[in-house]
């Protein structure tokens, strides 16, 4: 007899490892731990960066040490010692002018247990890659093809050297480096990230995408993100993040900023998978992330998530509505289990005039988690007409995890319509038994039905992206039923 | 094809089923009917391995083997389908995806490839055109937002897709208006070979007349009391089931 139970499932579960828990040995250079102003100069010199960039890393650092670790999340973890961590670590072999062959075979190596070939992506995906490992960034693809369009796609470091006025003119300006405790962090220490701006009128033919990993014990990742979409331009813009399954907890604070000119459009779309610690709780990322970004007139910008790991998350991708007739778009699944924590959401800043925002949010909770959604739909004076529309979705799985939501809703403009619609559900043993009839495993059965649920998400997400998304909510929920 | 032995079963230690036997033949179509609370909606969870209830003496034999110990799905893949009086809803799965999903898994259970898209995509076809179904009907979530007959009609149409060797249709008329319950008997009757079997599970004669049953059983209390040929549906559409009680008490 092979009589299958839901106990049985969530042993399997308990005991599968973590996919991506793999240490790679790549020989680094790493910073000795702690933060002052001389490891912020440090990090500067590291990256031979002018001196604006270096004054700007100060002015930011002499604010977070001001600061005070935000409290008010839904989550409860014991806060990292920011004296600890090393700031800077960089795999060795790093040249500048380095092209996909000359990288390190390690690395090589790790991209491939990623599931990523970068030649493959090269050929079958049309995606420009850059690939951040701890602090720097490794291999960009594709340089060629975009230049030729007039696209620049390349580490942030890079850019600070070769581009200054862009980066200059654009960065901090979406996330001043005041902006919150983890900004200011990131302002100060980010060591990489990518650099993107797309020329006016210009539609950008392929997917570009980052791929983040934390690699070396006892580091943190800063990276700094910004995008700039020119006047009537488009981009749609990848990221996935994987670390190593580590006892102590790591901590990633990024910023992301987009700006997107007139008439133009962004589409940022995050798998994001951090090791979420053991089933215990311990381990795992600590992911303290600000992305936002700017809408000028006619421009429209979609954030898609689909939030599988880390220990504890603390994002709200958000929009700032500024130019009349923009468009925000956030679509959000955000699992937890064992004992992650996520409070998620985003915030939709409504200024211009006929602006309009829409929030789909999907949370599913398993084992002894918590899952909230927080969002804040504001409406300014001036922002006549401006539309909202917002939906948050909740699956639970068991009877030992929690769901939580927190609208909150600020309107200063008689002529907005906003609407909030908030459900919470569970997998009822009666659709697991519906599907158990029909022949569908229970494991089956519970990815069905929560890939049903997660649809209207999964739906915005690029093609080859949904499916590893799918995969991924797969691995996270097997078994959670019961 | 389908044989009870002495079936009892209870759930939360109340005893609903207090000794069945039944003997289904290949070919062969069996009706079960009874008064409300007999047990005959518990008979067939049971027959499809719903694990709330509990059996607790007797075996279920399904071609010679004992199914009884198995989990619902290996039941199904054995050839058990069960169409659900109160069918559920599984909001964002497509009626499609979901038989995809359904037809894949039985084959894999059996050793089999999956079905080529081109295959699915012409039983797709073939089916729904059987019981009458509007094809946009089946990029819909599966049963949500469906009325009572559609929820019926497409409980067999997915009967059609999975091609069952035991068809256990539990209230299968309740909710349908006179032509959803035609096209419903008729898609039964046109499925029914000499190489499966079908159990009808109804409190009322009128599906009956659609699909017309080899052998009537009439259970109440957790019992077959009675068993017959169609003539005894008839019956007991005009005299109820008062007289049967009476006749078994006297």
């Amino acid at each position: 007899m092979s009589k299958y139970t839901e106990e049985d499932l969530k042993v399997e579960l308990e005991n599968k490892e973590y996919e991506y828990g793999f240490y790679t040995d790549i020989e680094s250079e790493t910073f000795p731990i702690g933060l002052n102003e001389d490891i912020v100069r440090a990090i500067s010199k590291k990256k031979e960066e002018p001196e604006w960039m270096t004054d700007w890393r100060i002015e930011a650092f002499r604010a977070w040490q001001e600061m005070i670790e935000p409290e008010w999340a839904n989550v409860h973890y014991d806060k990292p010692d920011f004296q600890a961590i090393s700031y800077y670590s960089a795999p060795k072999k790093v040249d500048p002018n380095k092209t996909l062959d000359d990288v390190d075979p390690e690395l090589l190596a790790m991209y491939k247990k990623l599931g990523i070939s970068l030649d493959e992506q090269k050929k079958m995906n049309n995606i420009a890659m850059d690939i951040v490992v701890d602090s720097v960034s490794v291999a960009t693809t594709f340089k060629k093809t975009l230049g030729e369009k007039g696209i620049i796609f390349c580490p942030i470091s890079e850019a600070i050297k070769e581009h200054p006025e862009l980066v200059r003119k654009y960065l901090g300006t979406v996330v001043p480096q005041k902006d919150n405790f983890y900004a200011a962090l990131n302002s100060a220490v980010f060591s990489d990230g990518s650099f993107c701006y797309i020329p006016k009128g210009v539609r950008c033919p392929m997917e570009l995408s980052t791929y983040f990993r934390i690699n070396q014990a006892g580091t943190g990742q800063f990276e700094r993100t910004l995008v700039i979409a020119d006047e009537g331009s488009y981009v749609s813009y990848l990221e996935g993040c994987t670390a190593p399954s580590r006892d102590e907890n790591q901590l990633h604070a990024a910023v992301v900023e987009l700006i997107a000119l007139d008439d133009a459009e962004i589409k940022y779309s995050t798998v994001q998978n951090w090791y979420p610690g053991n089933k215990e709780g311990k381990g795992g990322v600590f992911n303290f992330v600000t992305k936002r970004g700017l809408c000028e007139k006619n421009a429209k910008i979609s954030w898609t998530q689909v939030e599988t790991g880390s220990a504890v998350t603390w994002k709200y991708p958000s929009c700032v509505l500024k130019g009349d007739n923009s468009v925000g778009e956030f679509y959000s699944i955000a699992v937890t289990n064992n004992f992650q924590q996520a409070d998620t959401g985003t915030k939709m800043v409504h200024l211009g005039k006929n602006t309009k925002s829409t929030i789909i949010s999907k949370g599913i909770s398993a084992g002894k988690s918590q899952n909230s959604y927080r969002g804040l739909v504001q409406i300014g004076a001036r922002a006549e007409n401006a539309r909202n529309f917002s939906q948050c979705d909740s699956l639970l799985m068991g009877n030992n995890c929690g769901a939580h939501t927190f609208p909150y809703i600020e309107s200063k403009n008689s002529t907005a319509k906003i609407e909030h619609e908030a459900t919470t559900s569970k997998i009822g043993e009666d659709q697991v038994f519906y599907c158990n009839q029909r022949g569908i495993p229970t494991e089956k059965a519970i990815a069905l039905i929560v890939n049903g649920f997660s649809k209207d998400v999964l739906n915005k997400l690029p093609m080859e992206f949904a499916v590893e998304a799918q995969k991924l909510l797969e691995i996270s929920l097997e078994g959670s039923v019961g | 094809m389908l044989s009870i032995k002495n079936l009892h079963a209870s759930v939360e230690d109340k005893e609903i089923l207090k000794g069945i036997n039944l003997e289904v033949k290949a070919g062969e179509v069996h009706a079960i009917m009874g008064p409300n609370g007999a047990g005959k909606s518990t008979l067939s969870s049971i027959i499809a391995g719903n694990e709330n209830y509990e059996v607790t003496e007797g075996e279920i034999l399904l071609e010679g083997e004992d199914i009884s110990e198995l989990a619902p799905e290996e039941r199904a893949h054995k050839g058990v389908f069960l169409s659900f009086q109160y069918p559920v809803e599984i909001p964002g799965v497509s009626v499609t995806n979901f038989m995809k999903t359904a037809i894949n898994e039985s084959r894999k259970a059996n050793g089999k490839e999956e079905m080529p898209a081109n295959e699915m995509l012409k039983l797709i076809r073939e089916k729904s055109e059987l019981l009458e179904i509007d094809r946009k009907f089946l990029s819909r979530s599966l049963n949500e937002g469906f009325s009572g007959g559609e929820k019926k009609r497409n409980e067999i149409f997915q009967m059609a897709m999975l091609e069952p060797k035991l068809a256990i249709l539990d209230e299968t008329d309740s909710g349908l208006d006179i032509d959803a319950l035609r096209i419903v008997a008729n898609g039964v009757n046109k499925l029914k070979s000499e190489n499966n079997a079908v159990l009808v599970i109804t409190h009322y004669q009128r599906l009956l007349d659609y699909i017309i049953p080899d052998f009537v059983h009439v259970l109440m209390d957790g019992k077959i009391v009675k068993s017959g040929g169609k003539e005894l549906a008839l019956e007991l559409e005009e005299r109820g089931y008062d007289w049967i009680k009476q006749e078994q008490e006297a």
